[in-house]
Protein backbone atom coordinates (compact mmCIF):
# COMPACT_ATOMS: atom_id res chain seq x y z
CA UNK A 1 0.00 0.00 0.00
CA UNK A 2 2.76 2.39 1.01
CA UNK A 3 4.43 2.19 -2.38
CA UNK A 4 1.21 3.21 -4.14
CA UNK A 5 0.88 6.23 -1.87
CA UNK A 6 4.51 7.11 -2.59
CA UNK A 7 3.88 6.98 -6.35
CA UNK A 8 0.99 9.44 -6.06
CA UNK A 9 2.73 11.74 -3.57
CA UNK A 10 5.89 11.82 -5.66
CA UNK A 11 3.96 12.69 -8.79
CA UNK A 12 1.95 15.44 -7.08
CA UNK A 13 4.61 17.09 -4.95
CA UNK A 14 8.26 16.13 -5.40
CA UNK A 15 8.16 15.47 -9.14
CA UNK A 16 5.42 17.96 -9.94
CA UNK A 17 5.03 17.82 -13.70
CA UNK A 18 4.80 21.55 -14.26
CA UNK A 19 7.02 23.11 -11.64
CA UNK A 20 9.76 20.50 -11.34
CA UNK A 21 9.78 18.66 -14.66
CA UNK A 22 8.68 21.54 -16.93
CA UNK A 23 6.00 19.63 -18.79
CA UNK A 24 2.86 21.40 -19.92
CA UNK A 25 4.28 24.90 -19.58
CA UNK A 26 2.17 26.31 -22.42
CA UNK A 27 -1.22 25.79 -20.76
CA UNK A 28 0.37 26.64 -17.41
CA UNK A 29 1.31 30.10 -18.68
CA UNK A 30 -1.61 30.54 -21.06
CA UNK A 31 -4.73 29.38 -19.24
CA UNK A 32 -3.81 30.33 -15.68
CA UNK A 33 -5.25 33.84 -15.83
CA UNK A 34 -8.65 32.90 -14.45
CA UNK A 35 -9.29 30.40 -11.70
CA UNK A 36 -12.28 28.71 -13.33
CA UNK A 37 -10.63 28.15 -16.69
CA UNK A 38 -7.47 26.95 -14.92
CA UNK A 39 -9.58 24.44 -12.99
CA UNK A 40 -11.49 23.27 -16.08
CA UNK A 41 -8.26 22.84 -18.00
CA UNK A 42 -6.72 20.81 -15.16
CA UNK A 43 -9.78 18.54 -14.94
CA UNK A 44 -9.46 17.87 -18.65
CA UNK A 45 -5.75 17.14 -18.23
CA UNK A 46 -6.40 14.64 -15.42
CA UNK A 47 -9.05 12.96 -17.56
CA UNK A 48 -6.92 12.79 -20.73
CA UNK A 49 -3.86 11.57 -18.83
CA UNK A 50 -5.88 8.70 -17.35
CA UNK A 51 -7.44 7.55 -20.62
CA UNK A 52 -4.15 8.02 -22.48
CA UNK A 53 -2.33 5.83 -19.97
CA UNK A 54 -5.12 3.27 -20.02
CA UNK A 55 -4.67 3.03 -23.78
CA UNK A 56 -0.91 3.38 -24.26
CA UNK A 57 0.31 1.13 -21.43
CA UNK A 58 -1.39 -2.04 -22.77
CA UNK A 59 -0.34 -1.15 -26.32
CA UNK A 60 3.30 -0.84 -25.29
CA UNK A 61 3.28 -3.93 -23.07
CA UNK A 62 1.20 -6.36 -25.09
CA UNK A 63 1.71 -5.25 -28.68
CA UNK A 64 4.94 -3.29 -29.14
CA UNK A 65 7.16 -5.09 -26.65
CA UNK A 66 6.05 -8.62 -27.50
CA UNK A 67 6.77 -8.00 -31.17
CA UNK A 68 10.06 -6.16 -30.67
CA UNK A 69 8.60 -2.89 -31.97
CA UNK A 70 9.55 -0.79 -28.94
CA UNK A 71 11.22 1.80 -31.16
CA UNK A 72 7.82 2.75 -32.62
CA UNK A 73 6.77 4.07 -29.20
CA UNK A 74 6.86 7.78 -30.05
CA UNK A 75 4.89 7.51 -33.30
CA UNK A 76 2.31 5.08 -31.94
CA UNK A 77 1.73 6.99 -28.70
CA UNK A 78 1.18 10.36 -30.30
CA UNK A 79 -1.24 8.95 -32.87
CA UNK A 80 -3.13 6.87 -30.32
CA UNK A 81 -3.49 9.82 -27.96
CA UNK A 82 -4.62 12.18 -30.72
CA UNK A 83 -7.15 9.73 -32.11
CA UNK A 84 -8.42 8.72 -28.69
CA UNK A 85 -9.02 12.26 -27.52
CA UNK A 86 -10.94 13.07 -30.69
CA UNK A 87 -13.06 9.96 -30.24
CA UNK A 88 -13.76 10.70 -26.59
CA UNK A 89 -14.73 14.24 -27.46
CA UNK A 90 -17.19 13.07 -30.10
CA UNK A 91 -18.66 10.44 -27.78
CA UNK A 92 -18.93 12.95 -24.95
CA UNK A 93 -20.71 15.46 -27.15
CA UNK A 94 -23.29 12.86 -28.12
CA UNK A 95 -23.89 11.04 -24.85
CA UNK A 96 -22.82 13.38 -22.04
CA UNK A 97 -23.57 16.95 -23.09
CA UNK A 98 -23.20 18.48 -19.59
CA UNK A 99 -19.73 16.99 -19.17
CA UNK A 100 -18.85 18.06 -22.68
CA UNK A 101 -19.87 21.58 -21.85
CA UNK A 102 -17.50 21.81 -18.91
CA UNK A 103 -14.56 19.73 -20.20
CA UNK A 104 -15.06 19.50 -23.95
CA UNK A 105 -13.70 22.89 -24.85
CA UNK A 106 -10.35 22.03 -23.31
CA UNK A 107 -9.96 18.60 -24.87
CA UNK A 108 -8.67 19.55 -28.32
CA UNK A 109 -6.24 21.97 -26.68
CA UNK A 110 -4.41 19.25 -24.82
CA UNK A 111 -4.42 16.43 -27.34
CA UNK A 112 -0.71 16.70 -27.86
CA UNK A 113 0.16 18.61 -24.74
CA UNK A 114 3.66 17.53 -23.80
CA UNK A 115 2.56 16.61 -20.27
CA UNK A 116 0.19 13.97 -21.63
CA UNK A 117 2.74 12.34 -23.93
CA UNK A 118 5.33 12.83 -21.19
CA UNK A 119 3.38 10.88 -18.58
CA UNK A 120 2.75 8.00 -21.01
CA UNK A 121 6.44 7.72 -21.89
CA UNK A 122 7.42 8.19 -18.25
CA UNK A 123 5.23 5.26 -17.17
CA UNK A 124 7.06 2.99 -19.59
CA UNK A 125 10.59 4.16 -18.79
CA UNK A 126 9.94 3.86 -15.05
CA UNK A 127 8.79 0.27 -15.61
CA UNK A 128 5.53 0.69 -13.71
CA UNK A 129 2.84 -2.02 -13.71
CA UNK A 130 -0.63 -1.07 -14.90
CA UNK A 131 -2.00 0.02 -11.53
CA UNK A 132 1.08 2.04 -10.69
CA UNK A 133 1.04 3.61 -14.14
CA UNK A 134 -2.56 4.71 -13.64
CA UNK A 135 -1.76 6.08 -10.18
CA UNK A 136 1.25 7.92 -11.54
CA UNK A 137 -0.94 9.51 -14.23
CA UNK A 138 -3.53 10.45 -11.63
CA UNK A 139 -0.81 11.99 -9.49
CA UNK A 140 0.69 13.86 -12.42
CA UNK A 141 -2.74 15.22 -13.32
CA UNK A 142 -3.46 16.28 -9.75
CA UNK A 143 -0.03 17.89 -9.55
CA UNK A 144 -0.82 19.80 -12.71
CA UNK A 145 -4.10 20.91 -11.18
CA UNK A 146 -2.39 22.01 -7.96
CA UNK A 147 0.18 24.05 -9.85
CA UNK A 148 -2.43 25.61 -12.13
CA UNK A 149 -4.80 26.58 -9.32
CA UNK A 150 -2.01 27.97 -7.14
CA UNK A 151 -0.55 29.91 -10.01
CA UNK A 152 -3.94 31.29 -11.05
CA UNK A 153 -4.13 32.79 -7.55
CA UNK A 154 -0.63 34.24 -7.80
CA UNK A 155 -1.35 35.74 -11.20
CA UNK A 156 -4.50 37.38 -9.96
CA UNK A 157 -2.32 39.27 -7.51
CA UNK A 158 0.46 40.36 -9.88
CA UNK A 159 -1.82 41.27 -12.77
CA UNK A 160 -2.10 45.00 -12.16
CA UNK A 161 1.26 45.62 -10.55
CA UNK A 162 3.59 48.25 -11.89
CA UNK A 163 6.48 46.51 -13.63
CA UNK A 164 9.31 47.91 -15.72
CA UNK A 165 8.01 48.09 -19.28
CA UNK A 166 10.36 45.37 -20.50
CA UNK A 167 9.21 43.03 -17.73
CA UNK A 168 5.51 43.42 -18.55
CA UNK A 169 3.65 40.35 -19.70
CA UNK A 170 5.57 37.14 -20.18
CA UNK A 171 8.79 37.97 -18.23
CA UNK A 172 6.91 38.92 -15.06
CA UNK A 173 4.76 35.79 -15.35
CA UNK A 174 7.87 33.63 -15.70
CA UNK A 175 9.50 35.20 -12.65
CA UNK A 176 6.33 34.66 -10.62
CA UNK A 177 6.39 31.04 -11.77
CA UNK A 178 9.99 30.84 -10.59
CA UNK A 179 8.95 31.86 -7.08
CA UNK A 180 6.11 29.30 -7.05
CA UNK A 181 8.59 26.64 -8.24
CA UNK A 182 10.92 27.66 -5.42
CA UNK A 183 8.21 26.79 -2.90
CA UNK A 184 7.81 23.36 -4.51
CA UNK A 185 11.51 22.69 -3.99
CA UNK A 186 10.65 22.57 -0.31
CA UNK A 187 8.83 19.27 -0.90
CA UNK A 188 12.15 17.68 -1.88
CA UNK A 189 12.61 15.57 1.23
CA UNK A 190 8.97 15.17 2.24
CA UNK A 191 8.58 11.56 1.10
CA UNK A 192 11.82 10.40 2.67
CA UNK A 193 10.79 12.14 5.85
CA UNK A 194 7.29 10.61 6.06
CA UNK A 195 8.05 7.08 4.97
CA UNK A 196 11.61 6.93 6.29
CA UNK A 197 13.14 5.70 3.08
CA UNK B 1 20.39 39.30 -56.72
CA UNK B 2 17.00 39.97 -55.23
CA UNK B 3 16.33 36.26 -55.05
CA UNK B 4 19.59 35.71 -53.25
CA UNK B 5 18.75 38.44 -50.80
CA UNK B 6 15.47 36.82 -49.90
CA UNK B 7 17.19 33.46 -49.43
CA UNK B 8 19.58 35.13 -47.02
CA UNK B 9 16.72 36.68 -45.11
CA UNK B 10 14.95 33.31 -44.89
CA UNK B 11 18.08 31.95 -43.30
CA UNK B 12 18.75 34.79 -40.88
CA UNK B 13 15.27 35.77 -39.75
CA UNK B 14 15.02 32.76 -37.47
CA UNK B 15 18.26 33.60 -35.73
CA UNK B 16 17.50 37.11 -34.50
CA UNK B 17 14.39 38.83 -35.78
CA UNK B 18 12.01 35.92 -35.30
CA UNK B 19 13.96 33.88 -32.81
CA UNK B 20 11.51 31.11 -31.95
CA UNK B 21 12.36 30.99 -28.26
CA UNK B 22 13.11 34.54 -27.17
CA UNK B 23 10.90 36.52 -29.53
CA UNK B 24 8.04 34.21 -30.48
CA UNK B 25 8.07 32.39 -27.08
CA UNK B 26 7.55 28.95 -28.64
CA UNK B 27 8.81 25.63 -27.36
CA UNK B 28 9.04 26.74 -23.75
CA UNK B 29 9.06 23.24 -22.25
CA UNK B 30 12.37 22.00 -23.70
CA UNK B 31 13.85 25.48 -23.26
CA UNK B 32 13.26 25.42 -19.53
CA UNK B 33 13.92 21.76 -18.92
CA UNK B 34 17.11 21.03 -20.83
CA UNK B 35 19.16 24.17 -20.21
CA UNK B 36 20.65 23.07 -16.90
CA UNK B 37 24.06 23.25 -18.56
CA UNK B 38 25.41 24.68 -21.81
CA UNK B 39 26.17 21.27 -23.28
CA UNK B 40 22.66 19.94 -22.58
CA UNK B 41 21.12 23.02 -24.14
CA UNK B 42 23.35 22.61 -27.17
CA UNK B 43 22.50 18.91 -27.48
CA UNK B 44 18.77 19.58 -27.30
CA UNK B 45 19.08 22.46 -29.76
CA UNK B 46 21.00 20.41 -32.32
CA UNK B 47 18.64 17.41 -31.98
CA UNK B 48 15.65 19.66 -32.54
CA UNK B 49 17.40 21.39 -35.44
CA UNK B 50 18.05 18.06 -37.19
CA UNK B 51 14.40 17.07 -36.82
CA UNK B 52 13.27 20.51 -37.95
CA UNK B 53 15.41 20.52 -41.11
CA UNK B 54 14.51 16.94 -42.09
CA UNK B 55 10.80 17.44 -41.38
CA UNK B 56 10.77 20.73 -43.32
CA UNK B 57 12.40 19.09 -46.35
CA UNK B 58 10.15 16.04 -46.23
CA UNK B 59 6.93 18.02 -45.77
CA UNK B 60 7.92 20.40 -48.54
CA UNK B 61 8.47 17.39 -50.82
CA UNK B 62 5.12 15.90 -49.90
CA UNK B 63 3.13 19.14 -49.92
CA UNK B 64 1.25 18.29 -53.13
CA UNK B 65 0.49 14.73 -52.06
CA UNK B 66 -0.81 15.29 -48.53
CA UNK B 67 -4.58 15.94 -48.58
CA UNK B 68 -5.46 19.21 -46.91
CA UNK B 69 -7.96 17.75 -44.44
CA UNK B 70 -5.57 15.30 -42.80
CA UNK B 71 -2.42 17.38 -43.09
CA UNK B 72 -1.83 17.78 -39.33
CA UNK B 73 -1.76 14.03 -38.58
CA UNK B 74 0.48 13.56 -41.63
CA UNK B 75 2.90 16.21 -40.36
CA UNK B 76 2.91 14.58 -36.93
CA UNK B 77 3.79 11.19 -38.43
CA UNK B 78 6.64 12.72 -40.45
CA UNK B 79 7.97 14.59 -37.41
CA UNK B 80 7.63 11.55 -35.11
CA UNK B 81 9.57 9.44 -37.63
CA UNK B 82 12.52 11.81 -37.60
CA UNK B 83 12.36 12.13 -33.82
CA UNK B 84 12.61 8.35 -33.55
CA UNK B 85 15.63 8.35 -35.86
CA UNK B 86 17.34 11.06 -33.80
CA UNK B 87 16.45 9.23 -30.57
CA UNK B 88 18.01 5.97 -31.78
CA UNK B 89 21.12 7.74 -33.09
CA UNK B 90 21.63 9.57 -29.81
CA UNK B 91 21.24 6.33 -27.89
CA UNK B 92 23.89 4.68 -30.03
CA UNK B 93 26.41 7.50 -30.37
CA UNK B 94 26.00 9.84 -27.40
CA UNK B 95 24.53 7.72 -24.60
CA UNK B 96 25.49 10.29 -21.95
CA UNK B 97 23.58 13.10 -23.64
CA UNK B 98 20.67 10.73 -24.22
CA UNK B 99 20.55 10.02 -20.50
CA UNK B 100 20.75 13.71 -19.60
CA UNK B 101 17.94 14.70 -21.97
CA UNK B 102 15.91 11.56 -21.29
CA UNK B 103 12.19 12.15 -21.63
CA UNK B 104 12.63 15.36 -23.59
CA UNK B 105 13.93 13.62 -26.73
CA UNK B 106 10.61 11.89 -27.57
CA UNK B 107 8.89 15.11 -26.58
CA UNK B 108 10.49 16.90 -29.54
CA UNK B 109 7.41 15.59 -31.40
CA UNK B 110 5.16 18.01 -29.57
CA UNK B 111 7.54 20.95 -29.86
CA UNK B 112 5.33 23.48 -31.54
CA UNK B 113 8.21 25.17 -33.36
CA UNK B 114 8.47 22.17 -35.67
CA UNK B 115 4.77 21.79 -36.35
CA UNK B 116 4.46 25.55 -36.69
CA UNK B 117 7.19 25.73 -39.34
CA UNK B 118 5.69 22.75 -41.18
CA UNK B 119 2.29 24.38 -41.30
CA UNK B 120 3.45 27.93 -41.93
CA UNK B 121 6.45 27.55 -44.16
CA UNK B 122 7.30 24.10 -45.47
CA UNK B 123 3.81 23.38 -46.75
CA UNK B 124 3.88 26.50 -48.91
CA UNK B 125 7.48 26.89 -50.08
CA UNK B 126 10.07 25.11 -52.21
CA UNK B 127 12.33 22.40 -50.85
CA UNK B 128 15.45 24.58 -50.81
CA UNK B 129 13.67 27.43 -49.04
CA UNK B 130 12.19 25.06 -46.49
CA UNK B 131 15.61 23.60 -45.77
CA UNK B 132 17.04 27.10 -45.29
CA UNK B 133 14.14 28.03 -43.04
CA UNK B 134 14.75 24.89 -41.00
CA UNK B 135 18.43 25.73 -40.66
CA UNK B 136 17.71 29.33 -39.63
CA UNK B 137 14.99 28.51 -37.13
CA UNK B 138 17.01 25.58 -35.81
CA UNK B 139 20.06 27.79 -35.33
CA UNK B 140 17.98 30.39 -33.54
CA UNK B 141 16.58 27.72 -31.22
CA UNK B 142 20.03 26.19 -30.64
CA UNK B 143 21.66 29.55 -29.91
CA UNK B 144 18.92 30.56 -27.48
CA UNK B 145 19.19 27.24 -25.66
CA UNK B 146 22.98 27.38 -25.63
CA UNK B 147 23.10 30.89 -24.19
CA UNK B 148 20.47 30.12 -21.62
CA UNK B 149 22.28 26.93 -20.66
CA UNK B 150 25.58 28.79 -20.47
CA UNK B 151 24.09 31.50 -18.25
CA UNK B 152 22.53 28.96 -15.90
CA UNK B 153 25.68 26.84 -15.78
CA UNK B 154 28.02 29.79 -15.21
CA UNK B 155 25.91 31.37 -12.47
CA UNK B 156 24.57 28.17 -10.99
CA UNK B 157 27.62 25.94 -10.99
CA UNK B 158 30.49 28.29 -11.82
CA UNK B 159 31.52 26.24 -14.83
CA UNK B 160 31.16 26.56 -18.58
CA UNK B 161 31.04 23.48 -20.81
CA UNK B 162 32.38 21.54 -17.84
CA UNK B 163 35.42 23.78 -17.32
CA UNK B 164 35.60 25.43 -13.92
CA UNK B 165 35.63 29.21 -14.28
CA UNK B 166 34.22 31.15 -11.37
CA UNK B 167 33.34 28.33 -8.98
CA UNK B 168 36.39 28.97 -6.79
CA UNK B 169 36.07 32.74 -6.83
CA UNK B 170 32.34 33.33 -6.33
CA UNK B 171 30.04 30.95 -4.51
CA UNK B 172 27.75 29.53 -7.23
CA UNK B 173 23.99 29.98 -6.84
CA UNK B 174 23.03 26.38 -7.32
CA UNK B 175 19.31 27.21 -7.37
CA UNK B 176 19.76 28.52 -10.90
CA UNK B 177 20.46 25.05 -12.24
CA UNK B 178 17.29 23.78 -10.58
CA UNK B 179 13.68 24.30 -11.65
CA UNK B 180 13.06 27.81 -10.26
CA UNK B 181 16.24 29.08 -11.91
CA UNK B 182 14.92 27.94 -15.27
CA UNK B 183 11.85 30.14 -15.02
CA UNK B 184 13.88 33.01 -13.62
CA UNK B 185 16.65 33.03 -16.25
CA UNK B 186 14.12 32.62 -19.05
CA UNK B 187 12.08 35.53 -17.70
CA UNK B 188 15.13 37.76 -17.46
CA UNK B 189 16.35 36.78 -20.96
CA UNK B 190 12.94 37.57 -22.50
CA UNK B 191 12.95 40.88 -20.63
CA UNK B 192 16.42 41.70 -22.01
CA UNK B 193 15.32 40.87 -25.54
CA UNK B 194 12.23 42.98 -24.92
CA UNK B 195 14.41 45.89 -23.88
CA UNK B 196 16.77 45.52 -26.84
CA UNK B 197 13.93 45.32 -29.35
CA UNK B 198 11.75 47.93 -27.65
CA UNK B 199 9.02 45.55 -26.64
CA UNK B 200 8.89 43.73 -29.94
CA UNK B 201 9.05 40.34 -28.26
CA UNK B 202 5.85 40.88 -26.35
CA UNK B 203 4.22 42.36 -29.41
CA UNK B 204 5.24 39.39 -31.51
CA UNK B 205 3.99 37.01 -28.90
CA UNK B 206 0.73 38.92 -28.83
CA UNK B 207 0.44 38.43 -32.57
CA UNK B 208 1.38 34.81 -32.01
CA UNK B 209 -1.74 33.46 -33.61
CA UNK B 210 -1.07 34.96 -37.00
CA UNK B 211 2.61 34.20 -36.78
CA UNK B 212 2.73 30.70 -35.47
CA UNK B 213 0.06 28.98 -37.50
CA UNK B 214 -1.87 28.33 -34.35
CA UNK B 215 -4.93 30.02 -35.73
CA UNK B 216 -5.54 26.98 -37.86
CA UNK B 217 -3.65 24.37 -35.88
CA UNK B 218 -4.69 25.07 -32.30
CA UNK B 219 -8.05 23.38 -32.56
CA UNK B 220 -6.40 20.23 -33.84
CA UNK B 221 -3.22 19.72 -31.93
CA UNK B 222 -3.18 21.87 -28.85
CA UNK B 223 -1.15 24.55 -27.25
CA UNK B 224 1.43 26.61 -29.01
CA UNK B 225 2.05 30.03 -27.56
CA UNK B 226 0.29 31.07 -24.40
CA UNK B 227 -1.48 33.82 -26.28
CA UNK B 228 -3.19 31.70 -28.87
CA UNK B 229 -4.71 29.52 -26.22
CA UNK B 230 -5.89 32.64 -24.50
CA UNK B 231 -7.55 33.88 -27.65
CA UNK B 232 -9.16 30.53 -28.26
CA UNK B 233 -10.43 30.42 -24.70
CA UNK B 234 -11.78 33.92 -25.04
CA UNK B 235 -13.66 32.91 -28.16
CA UNK B 236 -15.05 29.94 -26.24
CA UNK B 237 -16.10 32.18 -23.35
CA UNK B 238 -17.80 34.54 -25.76
CA UNK B 239 -19.66 31.67 -27.33
CA UNK B 240 -20.72 30.47 -23.89
CA UNK B 241 -21.98 33.89 -22.85
CA UNK B 242 -23.87 34.21 -26.10
CA UNK B 243 -25.36 30.81 -25.39
CA UNK B 244 -26.41 31.84 -21.92
CA UNK B 245 -27.94 35.09 -23.10
CA UNK B 246 -29.93 33.21 -25.71
CA UNK B 247 -31.05 30.68 -23.12
CA UNK B 248 -32.12 33.44 -20.75
CA UNK B 249 -34.05 35.11 -23.51
CA UNK B 250 -35.77 31.88 -24.36
CA UNK B 251 -36.56 31.35 -20.70
CA UNK B 252 -38.02 34.84 -20.52
CA UNK B 253 -40.18 34.20 -23.53
CA UNK B 254 -41.49 31.05 -22.00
Amino acid sequence: MTEYIIVIMAAVLTNNFVLVQFLGICPFLGVSKKLDSAFGMSCAVVFVMLIATAATWPIQTYILDTRGLGYLQTIVFILVIAALVQLVEIAMKKYMPPLHKSLGVFLPLITTNCAVLGVCVNNITEGYGFLKAMLNSLGAGLGFMLAMVLFAGVRGRIENNDFLPSFKGIPSTLIAASIVALSFMGFGGVIDGIFGM
Amino acid sequence: MENKQSKLSILTKGIIKENPVLVLILGTCPTLATTTSAINGLGMGVSTMVVLICANIMISMLKNIIPDKVRIPCYIVVIATFVTIVQLMLKAMLPELDKALGLYIPLIVVNCIILGRAEMFASKNSIADSALDGIGMGLGFTLALFFMGAARELLGAGTLLGITLTANIIEPMSVLTKAPGGFFVFGVLVAIVNKLTNGKASKNAANGCMKCSCSSVCGHVGGCTPTCEEELLKAIEDAKTADEIRMNEEGGAL
